[in-house]
C-alpha cells in the first residue's frame, strides 16, 4: 500500500492532525521549558499525572481527565514550595515523580479486571486519537499560541532574569503560576500521542536541533514546531509500514533528526557556538 | 532642600532570619552620586534590594517618592544563563518594561530609545549577538544598557565594576559621571577610590549605615564606622592608604 491510500483512512488523518497539534502546543512550551531549565521539572510533572491516570481508571471517570488534575496539582505544588524554599526543588520533584507513580501503580491494581490502553498511557498512541482528544489538543494550542503570542516579551524577561522583571513591575509570580499550569496541560494531552514515559523527548529534542543553528527564543519555537511536526510524520509513517509502536518511532526518529543535524552543524559551521548567527 | 527621591528611617532587614541590617536611615536626594561601601556580606546587596523593591524590610520605614519604573537597575553579577537564547537587543529592551504589556514588536519611540542605550554603551555592532556570545565586559555593558534604556531618575548599580577589564571600568566611570547630570546614582562599588572624585557622598554599610555628606573619608572615620575597606587609589585622585581592619 502506498501513501496516497494510507492518507485516505479516517485514522491516519486523525493522527496527522494530533501530530500537528502537539507539535504547535510542544514547540512552544518546550522552549520555555528548555530556556529555563525545566526539563526535570516536566519530567516530575509528567510522571504525577500518572496518579490521576489511576484514580481515573478506578473511579471510572476518564484517565485524562485525572491525569490533568495531577499534573496541575504537581506543577502548582513544585512552583509553590520551591518559591518559599520550604525543600530542594529537585527534592520537591522526585517526591511527587514518585508518588505519582505509586499512586498510578496502586489504583490500577485496586481496579477489578484489565485495565485496557494502560500501555497507551505510558508510551501514546497517536493512531487512536478520538475527536475528542482533537478538539482538546485543539483548545490548547490555540490557548498556548495566543498566550505566548500576546505575552511573549513579558514571558522572555521573565525566563531570563526574573528579579530584574520584577523590578520593571512585570507580575512574575502571576506569570510563573501561569505558564506552570500551560506547561501541565501541554503535558497532559501529550500524554495521549506520545505517552508519559515519551513525552520528555517531544518538549526537548526539537527544541535542540533547532538551538544548533539559532540562539533566538522566537525562532526556536517556531523551528521547534516545525521539526516537531515533520519529525512525528515521519515517525507515523515509518511506524504504520515496518508495524511497530508510533511513539517510540517518534521519539527515535527525533534523536536521528538531531545527531544528523548535529553533524551537518559541525561540517558547516565548525564547532564554533551560533557563530553564523552573529552576523545578522 | 527638596523632597527625596527615596527615604529610609530605622529600617531592620532580615533575610533567612538573620539581621542584615540594623536601624538604617538614609535619604537619597536628586542628582546625588552616592557610592555605597563596605565588607563582603555587610548587607550593601541587601539595601540596594530593599531600594529597588526586591525584599521588604522587617521593620521601619522605606519611602519612595518615584515610581518603580523610574528606578533603573543593575543587579550583581550573578549566574545568569549564559546558554538562555536572548540577544543583546532584547535583553536592553527589557529595561523599558513597564508592568504587564502585551504584544511582541516595540514601538518606534521604543527601538530610538534601544538603539541610544546600546549607542552610549558602545554595544550598536553586537546588537544582535546571543548573549552567550559576549565578554563579561560586553556583558556588563549590556545590562548597564538595560539600566539606562529608560532614562531612569534613580540608577542603582550593584557592583558594576567587577569581571570587566580596566579600559570598561575608566569607560563606565566616565559614563557614570555624565549620566549623573541627569539622573541620581547609587553605585556599590568594591573599589570606591578609583570613582571617588565623580562620587558626590559616600555610604558606610557594614550591617548598620554611616553616611558621609561629601566624598572625602579618611582613615579614621572608616575605623569608627567599622568600615574594613581597601581604598585604591592612583593618578590625581588624592592618595589614601588604608590599614587592615580587624574582622567582626
Amino acid at each position: 500500500m502506498d501513501l496516497t491510500q494510507l492518507l485516505q483512512y479516517n485514522f491516519i488523518q486523525h493522527a496527522f492532525l494530533a501530530a500537528l497539534l502537539m507539535s504547535v502546543a510542544c514547540g512552544i512550551t518546550g522552549t520555555y521549558i528548555v530556556s529555563r531549565r525545566m526539563v526535570f521539572i516536566s519530567g516530575g510533572i509528567t510522571h504525577a499525572s500518572f496518579g490521576g491516570v489511576g484514580i481515573g481508571y478506578f473511579l471510572g471517570f476518564a484517565p485524562l481527565a485525572g491525569a490533568a488534575i495531577f499534573a496541575v496539582l504537581a506543577a502548582l505544588t513544585t512552583e509553590n514550595l520551591t518559591r518559599r524554599k520550604i525543600l530542594r526543588n529537585d527534592s520537591v520533584i522526585a517526591i511527587l515523580w514518585s508518588l505519582g507513580m505509586a499512586l498510578g501503580i496502586i489504583f490500577i491494581y485496586l481496579t477489578p479486571g484489565y485495565a485496557p490502553n494502560l500501555m497507551s498511557y505510558l508510551f501514546g498512541s497517536i493512531i487512536t486519537v478520538t475527536h475528542t482528544d482533537l478538539r482538546l489538543m485543539f483548545a490548547l494550542a490555540v490557548s498556548v499560541t495566543v498566550t505566548f503570542v500576546l505575552l511573549f516579551k513579558p514571558i522572555l524577561y521573565i525566563a531570563f532574569d526574573e528579579d530584574f522583571a520584577r523590578t520593571r513591575g512585570i507580575p512574575v509570580t502571576l506569570l510563573n503560576y501561569l505558564l506552570i499550569i500551560l506547561v501541565a496541560l501541554t503535558i497532559v494531552l501529550s500524554i495521549r500521542t506520545a505517552g508519559i514515559i515519551l513525552v520528555l523527548s517531544v518538549l526537548t529534542i526539537p527544541q535542540n536541533i533547532t538551538n544548533l543553528f539559532t540562539n533566538r527564543f522566537g525562532r526556536i519555537m517556531i523551528g521547534s514546531i516545525i521539526i516537531g511536526f515533520i519529525a512525528s510524520l515521519l515517525g507515523l509513517v515509518i511506524a504504520y509500514f515496518f508495524d511497530i509502536p508510533s511513539g517510540a518511532t517518534i521519539i527515535f526518529t527525533l534523536v536521528v533528526m538531531y545527531l544528523a543535524a548535529r553533524t551537518i552543524k559541525v561540517l558547516t559551521f565548525g564547532r564554533s557556538k551560533y557563530s553564523h548567527n552573529t552576523a545578522i | 532642600m527638596n523632597k527625596p527621591l527615596i527615604e529610609i528611617r530605622s529600617m531592620d532587614v532580615a533575610y533567612k532570619k538573620q539581621k542584615v541590617l540594623r536601624n538604617v536611615s538614609i535619604s537619597v536626594f536628586e542628582k546625588d552620586f552616592i557610592g555605597i561601601i563596605g565588607p563582603n556580606g555587610g548587607g550593601k546587596t541587601t539595601l540596594i534590594k530593599v531600594i529597588v523593591g526586591l525584599l521588604k524590610p522587617t521593620s521601619g520605614a522605606i519611602e519612595w517618592t518615584i515610581e518603580r519604573s523610574d528606578i533603573g537597575y543593575l543587579p550583581q553579577g550573578r549566574q545568569l544563563d549564559d546558554k538562555f537564547p536572548i540577544s543583546v537587543k532584547e535583553v536592553v529592551a527589557s529595561g523599558l518594561e513597564r508592568g504587564l504589556r502585551m504584544g511582541i514588536r516595540s514601538s518606534i519611540q521604543e527601538r530610538k530609545k534601544i538603539d541610544e542605550a546600546l549607542e552610549r554603551t558602545g554595544l550598536t555592532s553586537l546588537r544582535s549577538r546571543p548573549i552567550g556570545e559576549l565578554s563579561g565586559g560586553e556583558l556588563q555593558r549590556t545590562m548597564l544598557a538595560r539600566a539606562t534604556v529608560s532614562s531612569p531618575r534613580l540608577l542603582v548599580l550593584d557592583e558594576p565594576d567587577t569581571h570587566v577589564d580596566n579600559q570598561f571600568e575608566m569607560e563606565l566611570y566616565s559614563l557614570l559621571k555624565d549620566l549623573n547630570a541627569q539622573m541620581t546614582i547609587l553605585l556599590v562599588s568594591h573599589d570606591i577610590g578609583t570613582i571617588s572624585p565623580y562620587i558626590k557622598t559616600i555610604a558606610c554599610v557594614n550591617r548598620n549605615l554611616h553616611y558621609h555628606s561629601s566624598n572625602e573619608i579618611t582613615n579614621e572615620q572608616l575605623k569608627i564606622y567599622n568600615c574594613p575597606i581597601e581604598i585604591i587609589t592612583h593618578g590625581t585622585v588624592p592618595h589614601r592608604v588604608m590599614k587592615e581592619h580587624k574582622q567582626f
